[in-house]
């Protein structure tokens, strides 16, 4: 490690949330259907979409209605991407003419996408005609964030309402997020990203004849307008196999920069813009600072485990100066670069990845799938870290309102039992879907089958794949192979538990709180924008977090860490 | 459920014309008008037109005229720009071991300066267009003999190849290997070597 590898992780972070600040400002008036700059352009579209839709757009809907519209749309995607994917074969716009897809992993895939995890079981470049990644997965990028947004704009309205019923209405609040948010923000990352060196071609491929004679087929696609949206909806599905390691897809430190900070901002954008819908910008910082110090802590602690922990294979091979793990590193990276995207990626839900996260040290992985198993919070994916969050202030509050005895409120809302069990509801899912799906896969044969690697790794290879999923978040230690039926299905299964098994409880949580009257805080009221609330939220998710998965996280990352000071000594 | 059913499925269509269309388009059509040369890849021609590589995706060298790149998991034999991949190996994985083993004995035969990390490990895309400057140093002298030119020329072409960190903040000093050969075999052409 070197004060430049320090310097980037701060100078990533840092950009990061001065990005995300103005765009949550700006977000905050998307969602209140103010005016926007961007009106003169995007209005008339809007229009135009909710005529067509049969939408009034003044029609607010309670919280079984919105749940059902985010159902009902949710399942249309479904059923449209599963339907391009296994007829991809018969449809134009598949230059290399790949075929469809088999029923399990159209299944995963469409599920991945539609879920906004973008778990890939297939290799891009092998697999997806151009049209698929356009009219399939770029389409479902976008949306599946679109949902997400949407949901935690109903949160926030359920927050600042005072006995009310309606959250808002989800075709609007949908439409909104996707034509004035995610759109333009896409167009200008995607070009930037071209001017510095991304691809986007409608060709399917170019045949080099190299220095010394042999062919190499370089595969393009339209990789930028793809990547930007990639990212901005936390959505990660690259291109291709090997993500934004691949150098078409992330060719040099400052389209990595770009494409880091577009795969964070928008989260911390939307705490942001929660604060000022709710009408709690204050609290809604504590939020922020909770995130960002641990996705700093575990981001230290990549870079850490990445550059300090002894190397076997290279000790055995006597090279004694070895000061990073390179394997599955790109050099223009290097140790740092790594391992900051390797934490914004987990902790957001994103699940891009700039190097392999299967070849990390023990506690880097371990550290990369722990911010997964926390919740997907730090910052979450698009809207739904956000709500994520507001589930833990809320079990944060309960706690400490046990420990006073005093009945706890979070910004002016009283926390009873109803909420709490909506609460202990979502939050109960990701070990359910993590540890069931993964003590299952342990002993199974058909699943074993799919590893790479044996002994510890191989169970944090399961572990993680199932964090991934449950989690939504979709990066992969990737010397499991997936794309196989046991593996393609309950992957699935994990991610739409994770997804909708989370999501319908927050939207119950947020009819609850909606209903209920807003309280001006008291002398007993906790106040929940001070630097103990940050600790004690902080506290409550590593708690949280730690008695589900530390016994998991023994078994594998842990042991295995002294499995390699054994190796070297 | 049913009222949701229109809104659904004309909400899907509608967004699947403009995001998965006109979106992709549409930025194709401004990418390849502002910036052709890196839209299309930023493929590097040799003075017939041919295209010989892009300048991101690394490529495979053997001739001891050339500079090596790292090695590489993308396909059977390295470098199979269609098909990329890390090897994923773990640290403990026995092949990784071996592997790493048997490249840095072949490095050690060919010059006992110490091997730089880059040299032994595969990247994460299996397509790393980059070495570290390390790694290049320690090519030069088998270069310049293979070329019968003077070390330091070399050096220097390397040295004209070579980027630091960007803003000396971001990313790590690297050394494009595709550049680096074609400046070789440009000072130093092919018959007459």
């Amino acid at each position: 490690m070197d004060w430049r590898g320090w310097a980037e992780i701060v100078f990533t972070i840092a950009v990061t949330v001065a990005v995300g600040w103005p765009l949550g400002i700006y977000m905050a008036r998307v969602w209140a259907g103010e005016r926007t700059p961007l009106d003169l352009l995007l209005k008339p579209v809007e229009t135009g979409f909710y005529a067509a839709l049969g939408v009034d757009r003044n029609k607010g809907q309670n919280w079984l209605g919105y749940a059902g519209a985010v159902l009902a749309f949710s399942a249309a995607g479904f059923v449209l991407l599963y339907a391009l994917l296994r007829l991809q074969g018969l449809l134009p716009l598949n230059p290399q003419g790949f075929d469809g897809l088999s029923p399990h992993l159209a299944f995963n895939t469409a599920v991945s996408f539609v879920t906004n995890t973008n778990w890939q079981s297939y290799g891009g470049e092998t697999t997806m005609s151009s049209l698929s990644q356009m009219l399939g997965l770029t389409v479902q990028n976008f949306v599946s964030a679109g949902a997400g947004l949407a949901i935690a704009a109903a949160v926030a309205r359920a927050f600042a309402a005072d006995r009310g019923e309606m959250l808002g209405n989800f075709w609007v609040d949908l439409t909104r997020s996707v034509l004035y948010v995610l759109l333009p923000v896409s167009i200008v990352t995607a070009l930037a990203l071209v001017a510095a060196g991304v691809p986007q071609s409608l060709l399917a491929n170019v045949t080099a004849k190299t220095l010394e004679g042999a062919d190499q087929i370089i595969a393009l696609f339209p990789v930028a307008s793809q990547e930007a949206i990639k990212q901005w909806g936390t959505n990660g599905g690259g291109l291709f196999n090997v993500n934004s390691a691949h150098p078409l897809e992330n060719p040099t430190p400052l389209t990595n920069l770009i494409e880091v900070v577009s795969l964070n901002a928008l989260a911390f954008g939307t705490v942001i813009a929660f604060g000022r819908v709710a009408g709690a910008r204050k609290e809604a910082r504590a939020l922020l600072a909770a995130m960002v110090i641990l996705v700093g802590l575990g981001a230290a602690a990549i870079y850490s485990s990445e550059t300090l922990t002894p190397q076997p294979a290279m000790i055995a091979a006597g090279i004694t100066d070895a000061p990073a793990n390179m394997e599955g590193k790109e050099v223009r990276f290097g140790a740092a670069a790594s391992s900051i995207w390797a934490a914004q990626t987990t902790g957001a839900s994103n699940g891009s990845v700039n190097s392999m996260h299967a070849s990390y040290m023990p506690l880097g992985g371990g550290a990369a799938m722990f911010l997964m198993q926390l919740g997907e919070i730090l910052p979450g994916g698009v809207g739904s870290g956000l709500y994520g969050m507001v589930v833990m202030a809320l079990l944060a509050v309960f706690v400490a309102g046990l420990m006073v005895g005093r009945t706890p409120e979070y910004l002016g809302k009283k926390v009873e039992s109803r909420e709490i069990k909506f609460a202990m509801l979502a939050v109960l899912i990701l070990p359910l879907a993590i540890l069931g799906f993964s003590a299952i896969a342990a002993v199974l044969p058909v699943a074993l089958e799919g590893l790479l690697n044996k002994g510890p790794r191989g169970l944090t290879e399961i572990l993680y794949a199932y964090s991934s999923a449950a989690g939504n978040n979709g990066s992969a230690f990737a010397g499991l192979t997936a794309n196989a039926p046991w593996w393609n299905t309950t992957l699935g299964i994990a991610m739409l538990l994770g997804r909708f098994a989370y999501m319908i409880p927050v939207i119950a949580l947020a009819g609850a709180i909606a209903a209920k009257p807003k309280l001006k805080p008291t002398a007993g009221t906790l106040p929940s924008d001070s630097p103990l609330f940050v600790g004690l939220l902080i506290g409550i998710i590593l708690i949280l977090g730690g008695l589900q998965f530390f016994p998991a996280l023994a078994l594998g990352p842990i042991v295995e860490h002294f499995q390699v000071l054994a190796a070297v000594r | 459920m049913i009222a949701n059913l229109r809104p659904a499925i004309v909400s899907m269509a509608l967004f699947s014309l403009l995001l998965g269309l006109a979106y992709p388009l549409g930025v194709t059509g401004l990418a390849q008008a502002l910036f052709p040369a890196q839209a299309g890849g930023s493929l590097i021609r040799n003075a017939s037109g041919e295209v010989v590589g892009s300048r991101w995706v690394g490529q495979n060298f053997k001739d001891q005229a050339y500079l090596r790149p790292r090695p590489s998991a993308a396909g059977k034999d390295g470098y199979d720009a269609a098909g990329s991949s890390g090897s994923n190996l773990g640290p403990l994985n026995e092949d990784l071991a071996a592997r790493i083993k048997t490249d840095a004995e072949a490095l050690r035969a060919e010059s006992p300066a110490p091997i730089p990390v880059d040299a032994v490990t595969t990247s994460g895309s299996g397509l790393d267009p980059h070495v570290s400057p390390a790694n290049a140093a320690r090519q030069v002298a088998r270069i310049a003999t293979a070329r019968k030119a003077q070390p330091a020329e070399v050096q220097a072409v390397i040295a004209a190849n070579t980027e630091g960190s960007t803003f000396g903040l971001l990313g790590e000093p690297r050394v494009n290997v595709l550049a680096v050969n074609l400046a070789l075999d440009a000072r130093w052409p092919r018959a007459q070597r």
